[in-house]
């Protein structure tokens, strides 16, 4: 597993209350390779965001091993990290433009470079002309445009993703499905994308990771069979459907939706 | 272009609209029998003028008593709101007790502050500061408070320092806030500058309606309420300024 851009083993994580301590992730184990578009789906609050908070060095960990990075492909986790998160969360009193440029700020990087990497971000996002827009003159699909050209302005080697397109409408959020794959052609990085969508996670990953309820372990690891470029007449064909029921399975549903799962505590 | 049709419109309404009140005001003072002592007309209030109140001088008291309070009232407000920041133990010790102390009617400490200070400009202003201190304490706090826990996740992956988060993310996030609890501040120093001049004091406009109510110049009253009422709309002119020049196009409503 040399090649492997991120690798984790049994990693657990033990959340402490005042009065109690529950185990929020356990044995999690997989590997992903640089360049890959991995989906984890699971149920909401299963402890997905906890696994990327850990890969993100947000959250520590009690148990197993978390690499990231190999002798070939170095990482920094100061300046290799971009994040989107459910909520755009630009900052309102700037403008588009300088809400791309922030990491880019924070990490000091040379001023003129920063700038035509963003305006050519935006480009590739689809927001060309819209540098000078405050975040609310935008619609949620564009505003989370943006928050991805933030998460790449500092040319970062791995994409963390958390349910970046819940928050929109089933059509945008189709629409941005599509954007991201072209997105990560274009860019070539390596991205995580948590979801709790199983369509969305077949459709987008290489991979799917399956975690199941309180604590996140994992269920399966599927590698998913579709070629590239993925296009939405694909979500009928026989084969994705074949995924996505194998996946509801996982998830306690069988086919005809009767058992729904529980939500979990962890988010 | 549109916009500013637009904009101009609102504006020339607004002007429109107060004319309007003055109109109605002359029109109801004139063409009813209500005596001059107890509703003198536009007229006659601007007339007053004329008399030898010193207003020049009673306004200027009156005036610097308001801003002192007010740009004191600032300083320490956004101070101590930047080291409960700061400062976390500070600020879980101290907190509650502005909470506390935002609930003692200020008007109320008038007279203690006159026996312990005496009177003059000088204890007004402290009466002033004391009463729109706390409203922008506590709007400042809070909004140095506000910023999304997962946007500080965000930064922090980046090894933000404390400084830059604290520059780039919280200060600008929390102006919004400072500025409602400065403009909420605007009116309340005006009121405790007055209140301080109607407890004791020897000048300013509060001190000058006093006197004047003795000889039952009701025009002149008017004349003082609508000079204080300017130093209000002067000062708070001067917020919207700032909040223009600091916040600009970005929206405003939190």
């Amino acid at each position: 597993m040399s090649e492997s851009f991120i690798h984790l083993s049994d990693v657990r994580k033990i959340f402490k209350t005042r009065n109690e301590e529950f185990l929020a992730v356990s044995e999690v184990t997989f590997d992903v390779k640089a360049g890959e578009l991995v989906s984890i789906v699971g149920p909401s609050g299963c402890g997905k965001t906890t696994i990327l908070k850990i890969l993100a060095g947000i959250h520590s960990y009690e148990g197993g091993t978390v690499r990231i990075g190999s002798e070939a492909n170095p990482f920094d986790p100061s300046k290799d990290i971009g994040m989107v998160f459910q909520q755009p969360l630009l900052l309102k009193w700037r403008k588009v433009l300088q809400n791309v440029l922030l990491p880019a700020e924070i990490l000091g990087l040379p001023r003129k470079e920063s700038l035509d990497r963003a305006h050519y971000l935006l480009k590739m996002v689809g927001l060309q002309g819209f540098e000078d827009k405050y975040p609310h003159e935008l619609s949620g699909g564009m505003q989370q445009r943006t928050a991805i050209a933030r998460a790449l302005i500092h040319d970062p080697k791995l994409i963390l993703m958390d349910e970046p397109f819940g928050a929109l409408d089933a059509l945008t959020r189709e629409k941005m499905n599509l954007e991201l794959l072209r997105i990560w052609k274009e860019s070539q990085k390596t991205i995580l994308f948590v979801t709790h969508g199983i369509q969305e996670a077949v459709f987008l990953g290489s991979r799917v990771i399956v975690l199941t309820c309180g604590p996140a372990r994992m269920a399966d690891n599927i590698a998913i069979d579709l070629p590239y470029p993925r296009t939405l007449d694909m979500m009928t064909h026989e084969e994705f459907g074949k995924y996505a029921r194998h996946l509801y399975k996982h998830l306690g549903m069988d086919a005809d939706g009767s058992d729904i799962v529980e939500e979990c505590r962890i988010d | 272009m549109n916009d500013i049709s637009k904009q101009a419109r609102r504006y020339v309404l607004i002007i429109l609209i107060h004319l309007g009140v003055v109109i109605i005001w002359h029109l109801w003072v004139t063409m009813s029998n209500i005596p001059d002592y107890v509703m003198p007309s536009p007229g006659a209030t601007l007339l007053s003028l004329g008399e030898e109140y010193g207003w020049l001088h009673n306004t200027y008291i009156t005036a610097v008593e308001v801003f002192g309070g007010y740009f004191l009232a600032v300083i320490a407000g956004v101070g101590l709101a930047l080291i409960f920041n700061w400062f976390k133990t500070m600020e879980t010790m101290f907190m509650p007790l502005m909470v506390s102390l935002n609930m003692i009617p200020k008007v109320a400490l008038g007279p203690l502050f006159i026996v312990w200070l005496s009177y003059g400009v000088g204890p007004n202003i402290l009466i002033s500061f004391s009463i729109c201190f706390l409203p922008i304490l506590l709007t400042m706090e809070r909004g140095l408070r506000e910023s999304d826990p997962d946007l500080l996740d965000l930064v922090r992956t980046l090894r933000a320092s404390r400084w830059q988060i604290f520059t780039k993310i919280q200060l600008p996030g929390s102006l919004p806030y400072l500025f409602s609890g400065m403009k909420v501040a605007v009116v309340l120093a005006v009121a405790g500058a007055i209140v301080g001049e109607f407890i004791a004091s020897q000048e300013g406009l509060g001190y000058l309606m006093l006197q004047v109510q003795v000889t039952l110049d009701t025009a002149a009253m008017f004349m003082a309420v609508l000079i204080i009422t300017a130093i209000g709309v002067v000062l708070y002119g001067l917020v919207l300024l700032l909040e223009y020049l600091f916040i600009g196009q970005a929206p405003k409503e939190i």
